[in-house]
């Protein structure tokens, strides 16, 4: 995602007090550090929120923390370019994953208290496997907050006309100022707001766009006579977003490769969204939390989505782009941007500006308060300085943000030169996550499973996937040698793919040649050793259906199915 | 590893006098965000009672800015009676803990 440099196509007219709205917002954010700050008195409280947050909280920031620039700009380009198939990046890319980390594997995070992804690999499979995961995770978590950041600079420059430099280091101080303070509650707390306020910001927007294309029968009818057709308005086969040419094998890498590898692997094992579920108050709170945050997560697209199909057909910039006439100007990702641009008066503009800072802010803040926790307990109370007392560690983490605040804006500085670098990383990054999820699965199934299969498997299932993505046409950029005919979505599907069954098969032959561990030090890790006291709330029977984790999936996973169906 | 074993709650516990127990409740971000959303609601809504004809025109005659006033303002007046309905509970020295979690 590459926005254009100053360009006065997406310059708001942005009024006294749309500024007015945008700088509350900020007192808020800051108040938030500040009061948050109070209630921090050990490391548990830094660095989870002291586990004591309701669901409601930790499952709106769980889909909140996610929220954030690349989505909202990446998924409504996605609606204006390709349609009703961007849906399934929620409804089979994020929705099953979230109700199987709350239903299967939640109860192994929360009950074994670990205080991270990275901590849980190391009690189950030692210090090999976990010094690669931390440190691979620690890295990346620097890269993406300050992709974060350079996105939010650049909309801040395009949007406001402030020059780049000097957004990169606003937002990095505020960033800094609540998440140094608060720690992990006042990034929730601040997810939460933020989740709020886009919904307030968007909700209006979509309306306002349907009114103005003739409601929903005529966004159907103008989107049919543009150039695309009617395989927008449909979401299977989908073969736009696979790049597929036959249906079967789309709809086949829509739902394994979206739905099965790449979105297990990115909601189960990424500690960015797992953190939050960790700072519950309870286990059928830690479990809910996911659960709870399917279902705005399900709606959301409709209000990121939908306006960017409304763009195609309303903003005469992106309808060119879609005829082959576009002049430059603008890119796919500029369609929310300028839908705004057309269709909000002031006031609403205000609300949508904070909205989307608000968001892009939060993305980088949940880098960086994932980042100081696995930094803090992971490798510096791991590897470097073992035995001090609990305050230093909150010492440690504080420390470790400005630290890696900085390193984000170094980061975004860098990505202003050489964009095309940052996505290479990012894929690579993404190499390293796609085997995490066989491992963890069959670590907590297996109890056979042993230390040297748990890295074995990741490494070769990381090699693997890079095979795959060398081999391809474009998924590597200049690397790839084009071996294989595979290319965008398609490619990284298969990569995916590729490193699962890699990682499945090599730890299964590993776990073969080598000793497992002795069945008393994986209680509480591994299904069969760990009692059902362990795994779900000894009162959960009598908690009102609402607040019954199970019970909550089932009626996610009917509305998603439901959903699925009507809009297919 | 000595915070590792320790009950979500006792930290709170320890620390629960009446000071705190008041910058509990102003932290409630339910508070925060009816708040929030409330002056961000009244604000647009006087802006949409105030619109001229020509930014009407620019609504094509659909005041966003009033009817999403309207909205903002219901939604935040939801929160702000949730909190009143169901406080936070506080705890005390010695209470229970598991009282510390909003419902």
């Amino acid at each position: 995602m590459i926005l254009h440099g100053a360009d006065d196509v997406l310059k708001l007219d942005a009024s006294a007090v749309d500024y007015g709205l945008v700088a509350l917002y900020f007192v808020f954010v800051l108040g938030i550090g500040l009061l948050a700050r109070r209630q921090v008195s050990t490391s548990l409280d830094f660095f989870l929120s002291g586990r004591s947050l309701p669901a409601w909280v930790t499952g709106l920031a769980f889909i909140s923390a996610n929220l954030g620039a690349v989505e909202i700009m990446g998924m409504s380009a996605n609606g204006a370019q390709i349609g009703m198939a961007t849906m399934h990046y929620y409804w089979i890319g994020a929705v099953p994953a979230m109700l199987f980390l709350g239903v299967v594997m939640m109860p192994f995070y929360y009950g074994s208290k670990v205080r991270s992804v990275p901590e849980f690999m190391r009690r189950r499979f030692g210090t090999g496997a976990h010094l690669t995961n931390a440190i691979s995770f620690a890295v990346a978590q620097l890269l993406i907050a300050g992709v974060n950041l350079y996105l939010l600079a650049t909309i801040v420059n395009a949007l406001l006309g402030w020059p780049l430099w000097v957004s990169l280091i606003a937002a990095g101080a505020v960033v800094l100022t609540y998440t140094a303070l608060g720690g992990l509650s006042a990034a929730i707390y601040n997810e939460v707001l933020q989740f709020f306020v886009i919904v307030a910001a968007l909700t209006p927007l979509t309306i306002a766009g349907l009114h103005r294309v003739g409601g929903i029968g005529g966004l159907v009818d103008q989107v049919e006579a543009g150039p695309a057709g009617d395989t927008m308005l449909s979401s299977w086969p989908g073969e736009a977003l696979t790049g597929f040419d036959s249906p079967v094998w789309s709809v086949i890498g829509i739902v394994m490769g979206l739905g099965f590898v790449l979105s297990f692997g990115y909601w189960t094992t990424n500690f960015v969204e797992v953190q939050r579920a960790m700072a519950s108050n309870s286990m059928s709170a830690a479990r809910s939390a996911p659960i709870i945050g399917s279902f705005p997560k399900m709606f959301i697209p409709f209000i990121i989505v939908i306006p960017g199909i409304i763009a195609s057909v309303l903003v005469p910039q992106i309808t060119q782009l879609k005829e082959g006439q576009g002049d430059g100007s603008v890119t796919y990702n500029d369609a929310i941007l300028l839908l705004i641009r057309d269709l909000l008066p002031n006031g609403m503009l205000g609300i949508a500006i904070a909205g989307l800072l608000a968001s892009f802010m939060a993305g980088m803040a949940a880098n960086i308060s994932a980042f100081n926790t696995v930094f803090s307990y992971d490798i510096w109370q791991q590897y470097v300085r073992k035995d001090k007392p609990d305050n230093y560690y909150t010492s440690v983490g504080r420390v470790a943000t400005v630290v890696a605040t900085v390193v984000a804006i170094f980061t975004a500085l860098l990505a202003s030169g050489y964009s095309n670098l940052m996505d290479y990383l990012q894929t690579l990054f993404g190499f390293f996550n796609a085997p995490l999820f066989a491992t963890f699965i069959l670590g907590m199934f297996w109890k056979r499973m042993t230390s040297t299969a748990g890295w074995a498997g990741l490494a070769s299932g990381t090699i693997g996937a890079v095979l795959v993505a060398v081999l391809s046409e474009d998924a590597l950029g200049p690397l790839s040698i084009g071996a294989i005919p595979l290319s965008g979505q398609g490619a990284s599907f298969v990569a995916a793919g590729a490193a699962f069954v890699v990682d499945i098969v090599v730890s299964v032959l590993v776990t073969f040649a080598t000793q497992p561990k002795p069945e008393k030090e994986l209680r509480g890790l591994v299904y069969s050793l760990t009692p059902r006291e362990d795994r779900v709330d000894p009162d959960e029977h009598l908690l009102p259906w609402y607040r019954r984790p199970t019970r909550l999936a089932g009626i996610s996973l009917v509305l998603v199915v439901a959903l699925n169906i009507i809009f297919h | 590893m000595s915070s590792d074993e320790k009950s979500p709650s006792e930290s709170i516990r320890q620390s629960a006098d009446a000071q705190d127990a008041r910058a509990v409740r102003a932290f409630d971000i339910r508070t925060i965000v009816g708040v929030l959303l409330g002056i961000y609601g009244v604000v647009i809504f006087i802006m949409g009672l105030t619109a001229s004809d020509a930014d009407l025109e620019m609504d094509a005659g659909f005041n966003l800015n009033l009817w999403t006033g309207v909205a903002l303002i219901v939604v935040s007046a939801g929160f702000l009676i949730w909190v009143r309905l169901r406080p936070l509970v506080v705890p005390r020295p010695g209470a229970d803990a598991d009282e510390a979690h909003l419902e």
